[in-house]
């Protein structure tokens, strides 16, 4: 599929706050000059076809109680990455987990980031983690202050 | 925050009616009136928990593409370092972590080679040199829901 400049539009529209109004669809809708049922049906197609990931609230999750965060870096060997990952996937600690490239300059290749209260939740849980995919060679890189965190603008 | 409140963060994090009055579709699933939820969620907005309340959008299907990048800083240049960096609408997350790497950031762009361009810039416009491109190579996960 490729994005039409009304679909676009669209992106740039519910990528801000909707509306906290009875009618949020239709206050959108109106600025945008379309149907309601228009945007509502290209709003389920972004979902349907992945393009929207998540349609809801993000949280300030420390905000919430979730105050530790730690990026732990795992060395995987390639022919392991596969099993390791969708293990540490499963972990609902472990909100994201990622492969990325290897280069010269930085050692390891999975890359799951864990929110847990404490910090000393986090060390649980990696602890968990190790033990369960057998990857004793990995570091952890707690945050110490937040500089910037906010949502791509599209378009 | 109350017990209904948590109940209204976990049940909009993620798949938020789509019906043309959500907010009465939400109040009949937690049993409290349109009007109610509407204010609940005014609140929860207004006193810091809620970040945002739209669409969150995979990046690489509209066509872009994202990377994670780290720097090492000497700490007296951190403050220039992030102040240039937040120059970039692309770096959408940006931390200090407890590493010789202690700045770590996302940069989201329309395209590879525009990510190494400005890194190249950022390069030059701080004097940090090392700096780290570690695009993805597959994603095991993004959940970034909490339950509260």
């Amino acid at each position: 599929m490729s994005l039409t400049d009304l679909d676009k539009k669209i992106i740039r529209e519910i990528q801000k706050d909707l509306p906290i109004t009875p009618r949020p669809y239709l206050d959108i809708a109106e600025k945008l000059g379309i149907p309601e049922e228009d945007l509502q049906r290209k709003i389920q197609e972004f979902i349907d076809n992945g393009y929207i990931r998540r349609f809801g609230a993000t949280l300030r999750h420390r905000r919430v109680g979730i105050n530790a965060n730690a990026m732990a870096v795992w060395v995987v060997p390639d022919k392991d990455v596969e099993r390791v990952g969708k293990t540490m996937a499963s972990f609902k600690e472990v909100t994201h987990c990622y492969e990325r490239h290897m280069i010269p300059e930085w050692n390891g290749n999975l890359f799951t980031m864990i929110h847990a209260k404490t910090k000393e939740g986090c060390l649980k849980i990696v602890k968990r983690i190790s033990e369960k995919t057998g990857i004793k060679d990995y570091k952890l890189l707690f945050s110490t202050e937040e500089f910037k965190k906010t949502s791509m603008e599209y378009f | 925050m109350d017990r209904l409140d948590r109940d209204i963060l976990n049940r909009i994090q993620s798949k938020f009616p789509i019906s043309s009055r959500p907010f009465k579709v939400l109040g009949e699933e937690l049993n409290i009136s349109e009007d109610n939820m509407i204010e609940r969620v005014k609140q929860l907005i207004h006193k810091g928990y809620i970040r945002r309340l739209g669409a969150s959008f995979d990046s690489k299907k509209l066509g872009f593409t994202s990377t994670l990048c780290a720097a090492r800083v000497p700490p007296e240049k951190i403050q220039d370092f992030v102040k240039v960096l937040h120059s970039y609408q692309g770096i959408t997350h940006n931390y200090k972590r407890e590493h010789e790497y202690n700045v770590w950031f996302t940069f989201i762009g329309e395209s590879k080679e525009e990510i190494i361009y400005s890194l190249a810039d950022i390069s030059k416009k701080t004097a940090i040199k090392d700096i780290l491109n570690l695009p993805a190579k597959k994603i095991f996960k993004v959940n970034v829901e909490f339950e509260t």
